[in-house]
């Protein structure tokens, strides 16, 4: 198996022989990128990258991923940070269809909604 | 035009011509990195630093054009040596990142204080250039000033690279605040308060940083002046050539 500095490779469950294990400081750790355009709005992940510690990550997703566009505000969180569901257990999100008690669409709002919208132009 | 008289108008196209070459020549030589960054990120960052120091000179350079010099290209590719006043920190070649981090941080610091000041010009064109450039200043001094205490905090050999590198640097990054000719023609018209006003402000900041890192100023040292009127040192005729290739190939061509 192969054992990276980044948790996003070992994820991945590598087993291929050729490929030798990185040396420790031959790469820098990562970091997820999260962009917000607008201050309010939710911020998006949008990357990552390589660097020694927060305070360059910042310096680099600055360049990297808010030089171009409106940008607001950024995150970085460190790689090692993220908990991840297992490939293994995708199946996980394979839910029956056959529910018609969870689906939304019985409700009758929408003709209260016009009722109110009518009301207020009247 | 908020000039009162011709004396006004020579004096702030000395300024003027000695920011956008520092501009330009920096820009110049900080590309030289491209493709050659520690790693990738940094690579792309410091490449783009460089690029926003390229459109900082064009922006002067057209201020320039305003008050009746010939165009920005003209300008910038047409010039002899010793027509330039840029100063001889930053002609010299790259050398080795911890060099180009230290004049990094040096200058970007002086250009920082530089333009603050140049907010309340009364010269308006280059208040509001001032202003414009104040978020793309505002981040190189950032990347100027992590990397610093980065490397200066790091490992021995990190911190003694950094040392070095400041005591060559000291000197040359000194010859930025060499007097100019119009310097009280400048203060007296609001322009610019003066080299002498802005060392003072970019040694009080500069000196809290490199005490925070660690480093230590080096003392006793003659300031490396010359390249305000036109004497410079070997590195930038070479420089200019590079530079003017292309551009010398075909000067009419239309890009």
């Amino acid at each position: 198996m192969i054992k990276s500095l980044d948790p996003r490779i070992d994820r991945a469950k590598l087993t291929h022989d050729a490929i030798e294990p990185l040396k420790e400081m031959d790469q820098f750790q990562t970091f997820e990128v999260f962009h917000q355009t607008k201050r309010g709005q939710q911020h998006v992940h949008v990357g990552v990258v390589h660097a020694p510690n927060a305070d360059m990550a910042i310096l680099y997703a600055k360049e990297q991923y808010a030089r171009r566009g409106e940008t607001a505000n950024i995150w970085v969180v460190s790689s090692e940070h993220v908990s991840a569901t297992d490939y293994f257990d995708q199946d996980i999100f394979e839910t029956t269809p056959e529910k018609f008690h969870r689906d939304p669409a019985s409700y009758k709002v929408m003709d209260r909604i016009k009722a109110y919208k009518e009301r207020v132009k009247a | 035009m908020d000039f009162f008289n011709d004396k006004h108008v020579e004096a702030a196209k000395d300024l003027i011509y000695k920011m956008a070459d520092d501009q330009l020549i920096i820009g110049h030589r900080n590309s030289e990195w491209t493709g050659l960054g520690p790693i990738l990120e940094e690579d792309i960052a410091f490449s783009s630093m460089a690029q926003d120091k390229l459109g900082q000179s064009e922006h002067l350079y057209n201020l320039l054009h305003e008050l009746g010099e010939a165009d920005a290209d003209t300008v910038a590719f047409t010039r002899n040596e010793n027509q330039f006043h840029c100063c001889h920190l930053l002609e010299l070649p790259i050398g080795e990142y911890d060099f180009s981090l230290i004049r990094h941080f040096l200058f970007d610091m002086a250009e920082a204080v530089r333009f603050e000041m140049l907010v309340e010009s009364s010269y308006e064109n280059l208040a509001l250039l001032a202003k414009k450039f104040k978020g793309e200043i505002k981040y190189h001094t950032m990347h100027a000033n992590t990397w610093l205490q980065q490397l200066a905090t790091g490992n021995e050999e990190s911190k003694a690279r950094m040392q070095n590198a400041l005591n060559e640097a000291w000197p040359l990054a000194l010859g930025i605040f060499e007097p100019g000719d119009s310097e009280d023609v400048l203060k007296e018209a609001s322009i610019f308060e003066g080299e002498a006003v802005l060392e003072a402000k970019w040694l009080e900041e500069v000196t809290a940083l490199l005490n925070k890192a660690g480093l230590t100023i080096p003392a006793g040292v003659t300031a490396e002046y010359g390249g305000r009127k036109g004497k410079h040192t070997a590195h930038l005729q070479p420089l200019l050539d590079e530079m003017t290739e292309v551009y010398s190939i075909d000067p009419t061509a239309d890009w």
